[in-house]
C-alpha cells in the first residue's frame, strides 16, 4: 500500500503541484517586503553607532574636555587628540581628528567619554567620494552635533534606563 | 491612390515582406516584455518588488537594457575562431526567428500555409542546437565548451519524447498543418483527452528551451553562464533574443497543439472581418502569455536539476510514458473508428 501510494504521488506530481501552489500564493498575494531605500527606510534603534558628533551644552560650551579617554580606549587608533588650556583657564581640545576611515564603528569612544561629549549619531549616510572628505575634523564633528543633537539626546534618554 | 495601394499589395513578395515585418517586431516587442515580466513575477516570488525605477512601474526597463548592451563592445577572445564565433549568435536568432514562417494567428492568417508545418517547427527547433554548440566550440573556453556539450546532449534527449507526443497529436488531428491541427479541437481541446501528453511536451520544452530547472547549460554555479560566457553587447543580446523568442515558440506550440490555438473556450464569436481576426488572436495571445507565465512560476519555484536526474527523465520517465501513451491513443482511436480520415 505504501509502494501504491508513493507511485501515485509520484505519477500526479503531488509534490511538484504542491510547490507550484505555494509559489503561486506568493506572486499574487504577498505584498513585496522591499523598502524603496533612499525614499523609505527602516527603522534604527537608539543604540546604533552611527556618523560621529561631539556635542554642546545647551549654553554652546563644548562638552569636550580634552581627557583623550576616546583616544586611549580607541582599538582602531583612530582618534587624534591635541589640547591646551583656553585664556578662561580651562582645558579644551585644540585638534580633535576621527579618521572615519580607520574608525570600526565600536561604540567604546562614547562609552569611555565621562561627559556624553563623543557619540555615534544615528546618521549613516556619509559616504563621500574621496578619502580626504572621510578625516574628520573638530569643526565637522561639532557641526554633526549641531545637526543631530535632538535626535542624539532622544536615543540617550531612550537608552537611559538600560545603563 | 487605393488602386496604387491595391497594385502593390497583389504582389507576394510585398504581402511577406509586410507580413515578416510585423510578426517580427511584435515578436521582438513580446521577447522585450517577456523578459520584463520575467523580472517582475521572479520579484513577487521573492517578495521583491522588481524592476520600478525606469519609467512607470519600470515598463521601459526593457528598452534601457537593450540600449546598454547596443552601446558595448563586442568583445572576441584572442583564442577564439571569429568567423564561427560571430556566426553563433546569428544563427541562433536567425533559428528562432524563421521559425514563427508557420505559426498561424488565425484561419488563413499565417505567412506560410505549408502541409508539414508541425515536421518544419520540429526540424527548426532540433537546428537550435548547433547555433550552442558553434558558440560553446569557438570560443575556446572551457565553461563554454562544457556547457555547448550539456545543452547538446541534453536537447538531443528530450527531443525524443517531444517527438512521441506530437505524433500523438497528429493521430487525433489527422494531419501536419497547424491551421488544420487546430481546426480539429473545434469539439475538445487535446489538453483534455491528452493531458499527461501536455505536461510531457510542457516540461520537454522547458529542456528544449535550457529553461530552469533545466538549465543546467548556464549552470551559473558550476559554469559561470555556460556556452555563452564569452559573449558581450549584441552578439551575447542575439543568445538572450533567440533564447526567449524560442521560449515564446514553445507556449505558443503548447498552445497550438494542446490549447486549441486561437479558438475561444465557448462557442461565441461576436465579431466578423478585422475584429474577428483580433478576436481570435486575443484567445491566442491569452494562451501564449498563460504558457510563458508557466515558464516563469515554473523558475520561480524549482530548484535545479541534476545532469543525471535529467537524463533519466528524459530517457527513463518521458520516453516511455510518451510511448505507452501514443501506443494507448492509438489503439483507442482505432478502436472506437475515430481515426481521422
Amino acid at each position: 500500500m505504501a509502494s501504491l501510494d508513493r507511485t501515485a504521488r509520484s505519477l500526479l506530481l503531488a509534490e511538484i503541484v504542491g510547490g507550484l501552489w505555494l509559489t503561486l500564493k506568493y506572486i499574487l498575494f504577498r505584498k513585496p517586503v522591499t523598502l524603496n531605500y533612499p525614499y523609505e527606510k527602516g527603522p534604527i534603534s537608539p543604540r546604533f553607532r552611527g556618523e560621529h558628533a561631539l556635542r554642546r551644552y545647551p549654553n554652546g560650551e563644548e562638552r569636550c574636555i580634552a581627557c583623550k579617554l576616546c583616544e586611549a580606549i580607541c582599538p582602531a587608533l583612530a582618534i587624534t587628540i591635541e589640547a591646551e588650556a583656553r585664556e578662561d583657564g580651562s582645558r579644551r581640545t585644540t585638534r580633535y581628528d576621527i579618521d572615519m576611515t580607520k574608525c570600526i564603528y565600536c561604540g567604546f569612544c562614547q562609552e569611555a567619554c565621562p561627559v556624553d561629549a563623543i557619540v555615534e549619531g544615528p546618521n549613516f549616510e556619509f559616504a563621500a567620494e574621496t578619502r580626504e572628505e572621510l578625516f574628520y575634523d573638530k569643526d565637522k564633528l561639532l557641526a554633526n552635533g549641531d545637526r543631530w543633537e535632538a535626535e542624539i539626546a532622544r536615543n540617550i534618554a531612550l537608552d537611559a534606563p538600560y545603563r | 491612390m487605393l488602386e496604387w495601394l491595391d497594385l502593390i499589395w497583389s504582389f507576394l513578395i510585398v504581402r511577406v515582406v509586410v507580413g515578416v515585418l510585423v510578426i517580427t517586431v511584435v515578436l521582438l516587442l513580446a521577447v522585450a516584455y517577456f523578459t520584463y515580466w520575467e523580472r517582475k513575477i521572479l520579484a513577487w516570488a521573492q517578495l521583491r518588488k522588481g524592476p520600478n525605477v525606469v519609467g512607470p512601474f519600470g515598463l521601459w526597463q526593457p528598452f534601457a537594457d537593450g540600449l546598454k548592451l547596443l552601446m558595448k563592445e563586442t568583445v572576441v577572445p584572442s583564442g577564439a575562431n571569429p568567423v564561427v564565433f560571430i556566426a553563433a549568435p546569428i544563427l541562433t536568432f536567425t533559428l528562432s526567428l524563421i521559425a514563427w514562417a508557420v505559426i498561424p494567428f488565425d484561419t488563413g492568417l499565417v505567412l506560410a500555409d505549408i502541409n508539414v508545418g508541425i515536421l518544419y517547427l520540429f526540424a527548426i527547433s532540433s537546428l537550435g542546437v548547433y547555433g550552442i554548440i558553434m558558440a560553446g566550440w569557438a570560443s575556446n573556453s572551457k565553461y563554454a565548451f562544457l556547457g555547448a556539450l550539456r545543452s547538446a546532449a541534453q536537447m538531443v534527449s528530450y527531443e525524443v519524447s517531444i517527438g512521441f507526443v506530437i505524433v500523438t497529436v497528429l493521430l487525433c488531428a489527422g494531419s501536419l498543418n497547424l491551421t488544420a491541427i487546430v481546426e480539429s479541437q473545434r469539439h475538445i481541446w487535446y489538453v483534455v483527452p491528452l493531458f499527461p501528453m501536455a505536461v510531457v511536451f510542457f516540461i520537454s520544452g522547458l529542456a528544449e528551451t535550457n529553461r530552469a530547472p533545466f538549465d543546467l547549460v548556464e549552470g551559473e554555479s558550476e559554469l559561470v553562464a555556460g556556452y555563452f560566457v564569452e559573449y558581450s553587447s549584441m552578439a551575447f543580446a542575439l543568445f538572450f533574443l533567440g533564447e526567449y523568442a524560442n521560449m515564446i515558440l514553445v507556449s505558443t506550440m503548447t498552445s497550438i497543439l494542446f490549447l486549441g490555438g486561437w479558438l475561444a473556450p465557448f462557442n461565441w464569436h461576436p465579431f466578423d472581418g478585422v475584429l474577428g481576426h483580433a478576436w481570435a488572436m486575443l484567445w491566442f495571445a491569452l494562451k501564449i502569455g498563460l504558457m510563458c507565465f508557466c515558464f516563469l512560476w515554473v523558475r520561480a519555484t524549482f530548484p535545479r536539476y541534476r545532469y543525471d536526474q535529467l537524463m533519466r527523465l528524459g530517457w527513463k520517465v518521458f520516453l516511455p510514458l510518451s510511448l505507452a501513451w501514443l501506443v494507448a491513443t492509438a489503439g483507442v482511436l482505432v478502436a472506437t473508428g475515430w481515426v481521422p480520415k
